[in-house]
């Protein structure tokens, strides 16, 4: 035999896959990980199956090292009842848990293989959330008009500002019915909170009766009566589809009931009455799309969003004040008629003023909680309200040495901080040379398609007339020429026609958030997005830069050049690529006014600011994380924008957070809510955006 | 449309053309031309602003001379060139030339889509010298009192090359379009199509949701022309469903998951 690495199909002895564990696992760094045992019992393994579970602990190592431990000794556990599809579904749900929750619901999940194996009765037909996320987010987003954010959760519930549904769906035969049933659920669980169910005072309504899980279970029961009737006006093809999920029918007891709130016009307080007068039946078995009706719950949550809602409509109407003076704001409510929503006209010193999404979110959301707007939500922020710690004047600081200092946007005072944030450049680190190799073998054929794409959008082709040189002569030019020389005019000698590369002239600078909340998986989708980048840009031959920003509190905001503009892609900018990794806070202003500052100084016609975050502003112990943040980003995006550069958002939101649209507002942006898909968007949004 | 040829300029539009005005747009436009000011259309595509032109065109008397620009588009194509006959060579006014002389209205359909060397002639005719400038005859053509010229822009565009320029901009009345209100929008879904006022509200209502979508996906949702299209469709026995796939979804996106997502929504409806 030669000396050769061993070929993929070759079976591995226990030895060399203890070293390849080991290696993959940073096991001899790492105490009480021991993968003698798992080398021992995968060495009996076809190479197959070697293959795949030495693939997956090197994907999972790339981030979670300890994740990838714990799958590589319970995987063998997990093949036992799963196919390789289903393993790999597995180890998925459990490193999203860990992004989302953290380790231990992670760990408990890859410790009990058999329990999500175990989850659906129809194993081969099951659907899993995360397959059908993305559309029916945008189904939802479609039907009612705002973000809905989905998690998977059992029982199937809402809290009024998350859909909670099962992580996988096996109840039916076929594929395409335990989708329907996904949807019944997620639609149904919106409807309670867009037509009433959780009006304020259900929660404790509902625990005054002596046997409160049965009073509210009957009220459920009765509330879906209801809200069906709502949707087959509204949505009849939805609500056929809802009905046929309906098991058994209602007792004869329930027919007045149903018809009374079946009606149009129907309320909560219906079903409250009607749960009264049937307490004392049986309880009818629920439907299988029904889930579960929390109050407590969506009680919690509904206080909260209360507050947000309240704070950030305040912040907006201090912005739309029409004159310098407060002014008093009242509201006028129209079109009380439509079921679905209702419209509002603001007025401001008792004049119309024009609405923006926001706002009308805003009011929209306070409307559903509380059934009306109060007017103490319409004071405009201003006086009183959070005050920052200390007097600004006070802190104001001379521009520090051996850093940048940049000022900083105070809403509510409505003015600049002056040289309130240090910041710094700092060398980047470096990452390890494979990875960009790794990762373009693994995107093989898109990096192809993103390769000619850009090519084919480098500068077209023209066909420049009226030359004075070219290769080819201009008729029209020609003509006209011979014409002025008869008429005894001076003959231009522009007649050529000339093909040419048409110049883009475009410098854009990627701003790609290194904050700690992007750990795990966005830090690896923006990794992966800026190596896509590189290999389109490359070819496309727009001049580009890439900084990382992160930082804590407002004297240490930090930038990482990984690519300047005059240095040239190769190994070193994609180790330094591969090297990024979250650290500590966002505090997104002073990062943009430097770049901005620093894309000012290139001699491009066009100028783009692209950044790349999950859009949460934040920062140490500091009321950055709130209000103040968001107005703070907003204002260094306008003076982008001012200075002739043309920012571009680009957001991985998987909680459908309501102050984005404020945020970026005034800029370009868009929301990518699959992490996965951001490589290709990010690549596709450039060539939209530039052509 | 009748079939002979006609120059453009001769044409004049003799049958209403069917629009619903959503604002005051026809008091501002007739404002603008009788005091001879340019105009600018501002909305996205598919929302009536071609037939609004038709409509002024016939409400002024005066004929419609269309431009749609593409990014081939010159100076030249818009003010004329010389063509070769037999053994001379002639001069030929280009569109905007013919409407200048006839003082006709002009309507350069998506303007950032046309070569930048076309401000060159559209600025001196916007501002109060309305002159064409015809540099190939070496003279400027003084646009008749007739004469009008309007644009059109579609601001949802994301691309940063397409935007409008400041001096462009700047010569003209704007006037704001976008998709009618929901009464109005069925109103004209039933007028175009024929459709039942029950059918043309489910269109509307479908509209609004795939209207939620953008940005999520969505460059733009439907729009009201979109919805005209699956009405006549459905007018000529395509079933509802199937009629909105392909007139509307289709027409939208070409993504699997917002195609299912919009697919999904329509059976909500239907
Ligand atoms: N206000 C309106 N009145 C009448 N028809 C309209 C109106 N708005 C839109 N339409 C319908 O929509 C179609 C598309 O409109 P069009 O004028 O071509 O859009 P745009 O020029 O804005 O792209 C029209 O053919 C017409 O059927
Ligand atoms: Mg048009």
């Amino acid at each position: 035999m030669n000396s050769s690495p061993p070929s993929s199909d070759v079976q591995l002895s226990a030895a060399e896959l203890e070293e390849q564990l080991d290696e993959l696992l940073e096991a001899a760094f790492t105490p009480g990980r021991r993968t003698n045992a798992i080398a021992k019992k995968l060495a009996a393994h076809p190479a197959e199956v070697q293959r795949f579970v030495l693939h997956w602990c090197a994907v999972t190592a790339q981030t979670h090292s300890q994740v990838a431990y714990l799958f590589a000794r319970h995987v063998l556990e997990a093949l036992e009842t799963m196919d390789r599809p289903d393993v790999q579904k597995w180890l998925l749900h459990a490193m999203d848990l860990y992004d989302r929750q953290g380790l231990y619901p992670a760990i408990a999940v890859l410790k009990a293989p058999k329990d999500f194996a175990g989850a659906g009765v129809d194993h081969a037909q099951g659907v899993y959330l995360e397959e059908i996320t993305g559309v029916l987010e945008l189904f939802l987003r479609g039907l009612s008009g705002r973000a809905m954010k989905l998690e998977p959760a059992d029982p199937p519930h809402t809290d009024t500002s998350t859909l909670f549904l099962p992580s996988r769906l096996g109840r039916f035969p076929a594929k395409d019915d335990n989708f329907r049933l996904y949807k019944a659920l997620a639609v149904h669980q919106w409807a309670q909170t867009h037509f009433g169910t959780f009006f304020p005072d259900l929660a404790a309504e509902l625990r005054a009766y002596p046997d409160p899980d049965k009073a509210r279970k009957l009220y459920h029961l009765l509330e879906t009566l209801r809200l069906d009737a709502v949707l087959a006006r509204h949505y009849p093809g939805l609500a056929r589809e809802i009905l046929s999920l309906r098991g058994e029918a209602l007792p004869a007891e329930f027919q007045d009931a149903a018809a009374e709130l079946e009606a149009p016009g129907a309320g909560p307080k219906q079903s409250l009455e009607w749960m009264e007068n049937l307490l004392a039946q049986p309880l009818p078995p629920p439907w299988p799309y029904m889930g579960e009706l929390l109050p407590e719950r969506a009680e919690a949550e509904r206080q909260q969003r209360l507050r947000r809602d309240k704070a950030a409509l305040q912040a907006a109407l201090a912005h739309m004040q029409p004159g310098a003076k407060p002014a008093s704001f009242s509201l006028r409510r129209e079109n009380s008629a439509n079921e679905v929503a209702a419209d509002f006209v603001l007025l401001a010193d008792g004049r119309p003023v024009v609405l923006d999404d926001e706002v009308k979110g805003l009011l929209h959301s306070i409307d559903l909680d509380l059934g009306d707007i109060p007017p103490d939500y319409l004071t405009p922020a201003g006086g009183g309200g959070y005050a920052p710690a200390g007097n600004p004047k006070e802190k104001e600081m001379a521009p520090p040495e051996g850093g940048y200092a940049y000022n900083e946007w105070d809403h509510q005072r409505r003015h600049y901080r002056k040289n309130w944030c240090t910041l710094r450049e700092l060398p980047s680190g470096l990452g390890d040379a494979g990875y960009a190799a790794e990762v373009l073998g693994r995107y093989g054929g898109q990096v192809g398609q993103i390769r000619r794409v850009f090519e084919a959008l480098r500068g077209e082709e023209k066909l420049l007339r009226a030359q004075k040189n070219g290769d080819d002569v201009d008729l029209d030019a020609a003509i006209a020429a011979r014409t002025d020389l008869r008429c005894g005019r001076e003959m231009t000698d522009r007649v050529f026609t000339r093909q040419e590369r048409l110049e883009r002239n475009i410098a854009v600078l990627f701003m790609v958030d290194m904050s700690g909340s992007t750990r795990g998986w966005i830090n690896d989708a923006e990794r992966e997005s800026l190596l896509l980048m590189c290999e389109g840009l490359e070819k496309l031959g727009d001049r580009y830069a890439i900084y990382g920003f992160s930082g804590m509190t407002r004297i240490r905001c930090e930038i990482f050049p990984i690519k300047t503009f005059a240095e040239p892609y190769g190994p070193e900018v994609q180790r330094r690529i591969a090297g990024i990794e979250p650290k500590d806070y966002t505090r997104m202003g002073a990062a943009i006014r430097h770049l901005t500052a620093k894309l000012k100084e290139v001699d491009a016609r066009t100028r783009l600011l692209v950044t790349l975050s999950d859009g949460k502003p934040d920062d140490f112990n500091d009321p950055y994380r709130g209000v103040y943040g968001i107005e703070d980003t907003r204002m260094a995006l306008i003076e982008a924008k001012r200075a002739g550069i043309h920012p571009f958002c680009i957001t991985i939101d998987q909680e459908a957070r309501d102050y984005l649209p404020h945020m970026y507002g005034a800029v370009n942006y868009t929301i990518v809510s699959e992490v996965r898909q951001l490589p290709i968007k990010v690549a596709n949004i450039y060539r939209k955006l530039t052509t | 449309m009748e079939g002979h040829a006609l120059p453009p300029e001769e044409h004049f539009i003799t049958v209403e053309p069917y629009y619903e005005p959503t604002g005051d747009e026809i008091a501002v436009f007739e404002a603008a031309y009788r005091n001879r000011l340019p105009v600018l259309l501002k909305g996205p595509t598919g929302c009536g602003k071609t037939r609004f032109m038709e409509h002024m065109a016939w409400r002024l008397k005066r004929p419609l001379i269309t431009v749609s620009c593409h990014d081939d588009l010159t100076a030249s194509d818009l003010v004329g060139r010389y063509l070769i006959t037999a053994d001379q060579t002639v001069w030929v006014d280009g569109p905007l030339a013919r409407a200048v002389r006839a003082g006709g209205i002009c309507y350069l359909d998506e303007v950032v889509e046309a070569r930048k060397d076309t401000t060159v002639v559209i600025h001196p005719l916007a501002d109060d010298r309305r002159m064409l400038p015809m540099e190939k005859l070496g003279l400027e053509l003084e646009a008749s009192p007739e004469f009008m010229l309007a644009i059109s822009y579609n601001p949802g565009y994301q691309s940063v090359l397409k935007e409008l320029k400041q001096s462009t901009r700047q010569r003209f009345v704007a006037l704001e379009f976008d998709y009618p209100a929901a009464p109005l929008e069925q109103k004209i879904v039933v007028k175009e199509t024929g459709l039942d006022e029950a059918r043309a509200a489910q269109l509307v209502k479908l509209a609004a949701m795939t209207r939620n979508l953008k940005g999520s996906g969505l460059d733009e949702g439907a729009s009201t022309r979109l919805l005209v299209h699956a009405g006549k469709l459905m007018m000529d026995g395509i079933p509802p469903a199937a009629a909105c796939r392909g007139a509307i979804a289709r027409a939208l996106t070409d993504e699997p998951e917002m195609l299912a997502a919009v697919d999904e929504l329509i059976a909500t409806i239907f």
